[in-house]
């Protein structure tokens, strides 16, 4: 039977299993080029495109490690003592004052236009209590000129950024002075100065967004990273996945940085996901991938920064997992009363927070005082409230502003559209608070 | 007044063809010929697979775009791409298997020409490719990105009517993703059925800010196709598969437009109005060469050519000269583009009676629109 066959080339297993006469019948049928393929080391590796790994004989599944998940990098204690002095980064007082200022003008700017929405002066909105280390330090260890998208809780990297107060403020009322022609809802900011795309409602759109920039940065030679923010239930969409396969396979200059709160308005981590968060998916997809302290700063600084020098000079993405608390309610649509006790939430406002955090820090270094503290509140506040009471005197935009940034030009029908407007509004204008609007 | 939607099989069906690619002219005769073409020598009569027929129509070898070349559709869409990526030094091209050509070789040579950072695939994820486009656009740089079929678009809906169309609207012209030009193989072939056959364009019309545009010819593609590409909203380009071998023409090599939101009025007449785009152009200009000969009634026939926004001037202008509409396409009747063309023109109408208060200049049946 074996004999008058020729010594086949071709693995061991197939030689066992479909015996000579088959593999003669192959034989005759495989063209001459691939007859004479060797595979020489075929009996000791699997070969298959798909993996790279070596064989086992035992069955075992891998269990998904959540006891002991990824650890989580931190350079100060919860006092703001710097732990391990080698990873201090030694910032100078001016830098970590900005963040400092940063961090609470934020806070206060929150308080203030959380009550507005109260009082009925503003529609909605959204407080950042709690993630301020995750924003400013993470905005402070970018350049200037790197692109950020976030998702809707980074007003605090537009604020390191030096984005006026006023701008803020006149995008959350709606104002002739938004930047984005009161088009959307507050706190959908957007600077193309400052290099912040403007924010969108649906959640984790702008995760493949965000490395499609990045692909051109990295053609332009830019020698520029994109930031991408987004929380850890955004993260369960389908275009996170998407974002983060693109980035790898594309070789993108990425930092994703999720900021995992605990939260998706009521929904906690326990029904968000069941893995090692959000960290642990970033191998899955060949990314590189840190879990930080996201309440402290100087963690948060020292992990980006050194995802920003590597995502540059390697063209490959980074996954910053900033674990934090969300001490506010979703937005103030949400009373988290709801799903959460108010212990919980006053331990992490109490005892683990990124301002206080850094202000002891501050303090141990003679750099800030009880009295700088009360000078600045003081200062902060009324910043804050000058700016607020300039926003709510300002009309509203043009209602002919409806129709234009549709298209780049304005095609037939939308100007039929808005001529309409104008005719109807021409007779029953009375009907319209026409007067808080511009013409 | 009276219009008249229709999905390409209610229309007058033409003489079935044997297997695909052994098309039959038609003649007047014909129609009445069995669908059953036997073939054998024997006599006995051997099945052939039954497909719906037209015979691609080219137009006359334009003169005025210098040097022409005979090209199939798919040939003329890697014309365009070419001239795109030899003027536009920031465009790329991605989608699944485009970078060894295609599925339908619209890609065909253009990364080894322009490098693999220019022209290169994504993974397997349609809502991944236009979000990465849009990314691309928003940065300034030229995105074309490729979606295998039609019927494959909707995971990436999300990004395109949420996302592409209101990028400039919702940031007050901050940013904006213009530069995104989104192509995809589109309607009938035939063997498709339901995956490989559709023809979304009625989603995407409702959805401002974006354009939508469906060629009927290789001319028509690689001028239109231009045109997206440089205009400065994203647009989705949707390529007629059927015609991507069967439509052949004298193309211009080099880079021209075809204007956008412009319909064609590619024959004139004077009795019904017939509107389509892509394929269905085809089987109208074959109606309306029927309906001269057989019921004397003169046609007019329009490629409406961009969907969104779509023409509406030439379309109303077309039914004020004939009084009648008839407008064909291959996707489903109900919420199909033909129900907005249908209502525009008929509300159009109205305003115009209504500030000339005369009567109208065409015939106005009695009988309510089937649409």
């Amino acid at each position: 039977m074996g004999s008058s066959c020729p010594r086949p080339p071709g693995p061991k297993a197939l030689r066992l299993r479909l015996g000579c006469p088959l593999l003669c019948l192959l034989q005759k049928q495989l063209p001459r080029r691939q007859e004479q393929q060797h595979f020489p080391s075929l009996d000791d590796k699997p070969q298959f495109p798909g993996a790279s790994a070596e064989f086992i004989d035992k069955l075992e599944f891998i269990q998904p490690n959540v006891i002991s998940g990824i650890p989580v990098y931190r350079v100060m204690d919860r006092q703001g003592q710097i732990i391990n002095p080698s990873e201090d980064p030694h910032l100078p007082q001016e830098k970590v004052l900005k963040f400092y200022r940063s961090m609470t003008l934020l806070n206060t700017m929150d308080r203030i236009l959380y009550e507005s929405q109260r009082q009925g002066r503003i529609s909605f909105y959204m407080t950042n209590y709690g993630e301020e280390g995750t924003h400013v330090g993470s905005a402070a260890a970018l350049d200037n000129t790197d692109l950020v998208f976030g998702q809707y809780r980074e007003a605090g990297v537009l604020m390191y950024r030096d984005y006026p107060l006023e701008l803020f403020m006149a995008q959350c009322y709606g104002n002739v002075s938004d930047l984005g022609k009161g088009r959307q809802m507050p706190v959908h900011y957007g600077c193309r100065e400052r290099h912040f795309v403007t924010i969108s409602s649906p959640l984790a759109t702008q995760i493949p967004q965000a490395v499609g920039a990045a692909y051109a940065a990295k053609r332009a030679n830019a020698n520029r990273v994109v930031i991408c923010y987004f929380g850890e239930g955004a993260a369960s969409e389908g275009d996170a996945h998407a974002g983060f396969n693109f980035a790898a396979t594309l070789e993108c200059p990425i930092i994703f940085f999720c900021r995992n709160n605990g939260y998706a308005i009521s929904t906690p981590t326990s029904e968000q996901y069941r893995g090692d968060g959000i960290a642990a998916r970033g191998p899955g997809y060949g990314i590189m991938s840190i879990r930080v302290d996201g309440n402290d700063v100087f963690a948060v600084y020292n992990a980006t920064k050194e995802a920003r020098r590597r995502a540059v000079a390697e063209n490959q993405p980074f996954l910053i997992e900033a674990m934090t608390y969300r001490i506010g309610h979703h937005s103030t649509s949400d009373d988290s009363s709801a799903y959460r006790s108010v212990d919980e939430v006053n331990y992490w406002d109490k005892q683990d927070h990124p301002i206080s955090r850094l202000r002891h820090y501050l303090q141990s270094r003679g750099w800030w005082d009880d009295e700088q503290e009360k000078a600045w509140r003081k200062q902060s506040r009324k910043k804050v409230m000058e700016a607020f009471e300039q926003a709510e005197r300002k009309p509203k935009p043009s209602p002919s502003l409806l129709f234009s940034d549709v298209y780049q030009e304005m095609p037939a029908q939308l100007r039929k559209q808005q001529e309409a407007l104008a005719r109807h509004l021409q007779t029953y204008g009375e009907h319209y608070p026409l007067d808080h609007f511009e013409k | 007044m009276a219009a008249f939607a229709a999905t390409a099989g209610g229309l007058l069906r033409l003489r079935a063809a044997g297997s695909e690619g052994q098309w039959r002219r038609l003649r007047g005769a014909g129609l009445l010929r069995g669908l059953l073409q036997p073939e054998s020598a024997t006599g006995v009569a051997a099945q052939r697979r039954r497909v719906a027929h037209f015979t691609f129509q080219p137009d006359p070898e334009p003169r005025e775009y210098g040097q022409t070349q005979k090209m199939n559709l798919f040939q003329a869409i890697t014309s365009a791409l070419d001239n795109s990526l030899a003027k536009d030094p920031t465009a790329v091209i991605f989608g699944e298997d485009v970078a060894f050509g295609g599925v339908f070789r619209c890609t065909v040579g253009l990364r080894d020409k322009y490098g693999k950072d220019r022209v290169f695939n994504t993974p397997l994820c349609e809502q991944g490719i236009v979000g990465f486009g849009i990314g691309i656009a928003v940065t300034g740089a030229t995105a074309i990105a490729e979606i295998q079929f039609a019927d494959y678009i909707f995971p990436a809906f999300d990004q395109i009517v949420n996302e592409a169309a209101k990028y400039r609207y919702r940031s007050g012209d901050l940013f904006n993703c213009g530069s995104l030009t989104i192509r995809a193989p589109w309607g009938c072939v035939g063997h498709g059925a339901l995956y490989h056959s559709q023809s979304p364009e009625a989603f995407f019309a409702h959805c401002p800010g974006i354009k939508v545009v469906v060629p009927r010819s290789p001319f028509q593609a690689k001028g239109l196709l231009l045109s997206c590409i440089e205009d400065k909203n994203p647009c989705i380009f949707f390529e007629p598969k059927i015609l991507y071998r069967a439509a052949v023409e004298q193309v211009p090599v080099e880079p021209y437009n075809v204007p956008l939101s412009q319909a064609e009025v590619i024959q004139e007449g004077s009795d019904v109005t017939l509107v389509a785009w892509g394929t269905q152009v085809h089987v109208i200009r074959e109606v309306a060469a029927m309906a001269q000969e057989k019921l004397g009634v003169s046609c007019e026939v329009i490629d409406l050519r961009t969907i969104l926004p779509w023409d509406v001037d030439t379309v109303c202008k077309s039914v004020i000269k004939t009084g009648r509409l008839l407008i064909s396409h291959e996707a489903p009747l109900t919420g199909g583009f033909a129900s907005e063309i249908s209502s525009t023109v008929q509300r159009s109408r109205a305003i115009q009676r209504a500030v000339t208060g005369r009567h109208p200049v065409c015939r106005v049946p009695s009988t309510l629109p089937d649409a």
